[in-house]
């Protein structure tokens, strides 16, 4: 029992981060029917970049309180990974955009592997040590504990989720992402400046990756250059367990795939009799996906989908 | 008009006598390398591999238009399959279902008899390359099977997520029972033996394989299997390409509503250019096990997925001359690369700024992004008459005539 309250524990901090980047992909796909490969690189755009900040802020304000350092790096990656999102868009997809489908999944991975050689230019090949910010005195709850920094990514993943459906549902730039997502043509049609819409769900998606990627630094203490793709491709398959293009669908996807992994990862010794142990916690994502794809291709949420060619 | 053309339906004087000076080229290629040391050869055979893989990969992406993004999955089959099969592997692996059930691992030994405990199984190179092509093209099909009534995104993703999966298992399958020897990877792979002759020559003969009297190094005669093959290979994919499966591969990739309409059974085709391309792999992954010497999950990686995908897309995609090409640039550029601008690098700067590894990766994602962006049917693309016969000679004829 005690280890079940703390794989559930686990689950939500690590769901909460799945959640948060499948949203980005979801978003994407609602608006223009395309996978992002490079989010999850983004993501680690958005975790090096705050890296960066810290060390400045390091150097230059020693003492200052872990909270508001944490809060301005989060605050300083979020502006530089939309930034890199934008163009990501502008470059590699915008030309593409009635190109046959397979040209910009193609690009999306070469902007994936561009990133990554990049940001191993520039930060290098090792992985990187993430300062511990805040106290790592643990918090109980009852016999489970979970740190100060693990509290702190599950409110943010709140809040942020709020503030997005917020976005989506009451805003007018929410509406019109609604309207291109329904039908791209017609919404121009209704004076939406798609390509506004396309820009402005890239820098969202691109925000919340950020958010993720710092807190995601915070929580494991070590930071890479590739440490993106592997999140990313779980946090796809989240978002297709969800109903891929449907935001709620992103949330709840993500939340239920780190519950999965983290219970999975728990017992699958004891469910396998030892044959396989906890080293294997990478391959439930996408034995989810596949389960998924053959059952219910539409996800939790989801309504039409599939072939929609 | 291009210098060298294969287009044999159309100019075949002109295509058998290009392919003939290619060939001899390509004969004569390794005895001039290796007088520049036989690392030299070593990357051509290597690239050769690549260009088998490429060949394989563009069954799949430029035939039938579907994206598979963990092709090198199935070189890892292939490869773990021959180093399980021909190497002391079997041994270790024996040992430990003796260990973990006794029962079964007496069955085993009584089954395959008792030097297997020692020795392991070494089989022939003749049963390892068609296992290595059915163990590969069963999971092409098992891969593809719950994908194929979904969009080719999807196929991406769960491709991707296989890749990743054999890697995870090649990882861990070492315990408790001891497949794949971990992350240390599996020794002593057997060379290729054809016919009694050793490519990796006998012991004590450094490296040097003797046919008929003549002497020539280990990495030249593994040259020539490797040449050989990707001929078999550039064979076979071009018949196929021209035969009733590979018009039904190209009307999917064109449009698959309208396929189906025209009665091609768009499951059965489109599970069957997953496993063929799927088998080239495995094949190219037995060569591999054998050529090296050993496996380790290190040489399996998403990276190699994409550079194989890289060739693809920058020679032409679902173009044999261009992939061909495209291999041949993206396997051997970064070798030249390595040896030229590291210590190109060193002389005008006195330390290396940029490594050979970054500037491959960077070839591999600018070729998939700037081909795709500017010049989408790849730097050799195929000539729109294979698709349309008709309408291409039209064409073709009212140029010749003006």
């Amino acid at each position: 029992m005690e280890t079940f309250i703390q794989q559930i524990l686990n689950g939500l901090v690590l769901g909460s981060m799945y959640a948060l980047i499948a949203l980005g992909y979801t978003m994407v796909y609602g608006v223009l029917n395309l996978i992002n490969f490079a989010h999850g690189d983004v993501l680690m755009i958005g975790a090096m970049v705050g890296l960066s900040i810290l060390k400045a802020l390091d150097a230059h304000f020693p003492g200052m309180s872990g909270w508001l350092q944490l809060a301005i790096a989060i605050l300083g990656a979020i502006p530089v990974a939309m930034l890199v999102n934008v163009l990501i868009e502008r470059i590699a997809y915008r030309r593409l955009r009635n190109a046959p489908r397979l040209a910009p999944l193609i690009t999306a991975i070469g902007v994936s592997i561009l990133l990554q050689t990049f940001a191993r230019m520039i930060w290098g090949l090792n992985p990187l040590p993430f300062p511990q910010l805040l106290s790592s005195e643990p918090i109980m709850l009852g016999s489970a504990v979970i740190s100060q920094t693990q509290v702190l990514l599950l409110v943010l993943a709140g809040f942020s989720m709020v503030g997005l459906v917020f976005l989506v549902e009451k805003t007018k730039m929410g509406r019109a992402m609604r309207a291109v997502a329904e039908n791209p043509r017609v919404a121009g049609l209704m004076g939406v400046d798609a390509n506004r819409v396309v820009v402005t769900t890239f820098a969202i998606g691109a925000a919340l990756a950020a958010v993720a990627g710092v807190m995601w630094g915070a929580n494991y203490a070590t930071i890479q250059f590739a440490m993106g793709t592997l999140p990313g491709m779980k946090a796809f398959c989240a978002a297709v367990l969800g109903g891929i293009g449907n935001i709620y669908g992103a949330m709840i996807g993500g939340i239920a795939l780190g519950l999965i992994e983290s219970l999975g990862a728990g017992y699958i010794g004891d469910l396998t009799g030892g044959f396989l142990g906890s080293h294997y916690q990478d391959i439930f994502a996408f034995i989810v996906l596949i389960l998924v794809l053959t059952v219910r291709p539409s996800g939790i949420m989801g309504e039409r989908v599939a072939d929609r060619a | 008009m291009a210098l060298l053309t294969f287009d044999t339906a159309h100019k075949p004087k002109q295509a058998y006598a290009s392919m003939a000076i290619l060939l001899a080229v390509m004969l004569v290629f390794p005895f001039v390398a290796s007088q520049f040391g036989n690392s030299w050869v070593r990357i051509l055979d290597m690239a050769l591999l690549y260009i088998m893989l490429a060949l394989g990969l563009n069954i799949v992406v430029g035939f039938a238009g579907l994206l598979d993004l963990g092709y090198i999955a199935f070189f890892a089959v292939g490869a773990y399959l021959t180093g399980l099969m021909a190497s002391p592997q079997f041994a270790a692996l024996l040992e430990s279902v003796v260990n973990y059930s006794p029962a079964l691992g007496e069955a085993l030994v009584a089954m395959f008899g008792e030097d297997i405990r020692t020795n392991g199984i070494h089989l022939s190179v003749w049963a390892i390359v068609p296992l290595a092509a059915i163990m590969a093209g069963l999971f092409g099909a098992l891969l593809g099977a719950p994908t194929l009534k979904l969009r080719g995104d999807y196929l991406a993703i769960v491709t991707l997520g296989f890749g990743e999966i054999i890697r995870i298992f090649m990882n861990n399958l070492n315990d408790p029972i001891n497949f794949t020897n971990g992350p240390q990877g599996i020794n002593l792979i057997d060379p290729i033996r054809i016919f009694g002759v050793s490519l990796a020559g006998e012991a004590g003969s450094k490296a040097t394989v003797y046919v008929g009297g003549f002497g020539i190094p280990s990495v030249n005669a593994y040259y020539f299997l490797f040449l050989l093959l990707c001929i078999v290979t550039i064979f076979m994919t071009s018949r196929l390409q021209h035969s009733r499966l590979g018009r039904a591969w190209v009307a999917i990739r064109e449009d698959e509503i309208a396929a189906k309409a025209m009665g091609i059974n768009t499951r059965n085709v489109k599970l069957l250019a997953f496993s063929m391309g799927a088998c080239f792999g495995g094949v190219a992954g037995a060569m591999f096990a054998a050529f090296q010497g050993f496996v380790s999950p290190e040489s399996f990686s998403f990276t190699e997925s994409i550079a194989v995908l890289a060739m693809v897309v920058l020679g032409g995609i679902g173009h044999i001359p261009g992939v061909v090409m495209g291999g041949v640039l993206l396997a051997a550029l970064p070798e030249v690369l390595r040896h030229v601008v590291e210590p190109a690098q060193q002389a005008l700067f006195g330390k290396v700024l940029i490594e050979a590894e970054v500037l491959r990766q960077l070839l591999y994602g600018l070729a998939m992004v700037v081909i795709m962006l500017y010049r989408p049917a790849g730097l050799w693309p195929s000539p729109i008459k294979e698709d349309r016969p008709s309408a291409a000679l039209a064409k073709e004829e009212a140029e010749e005539a003006a």
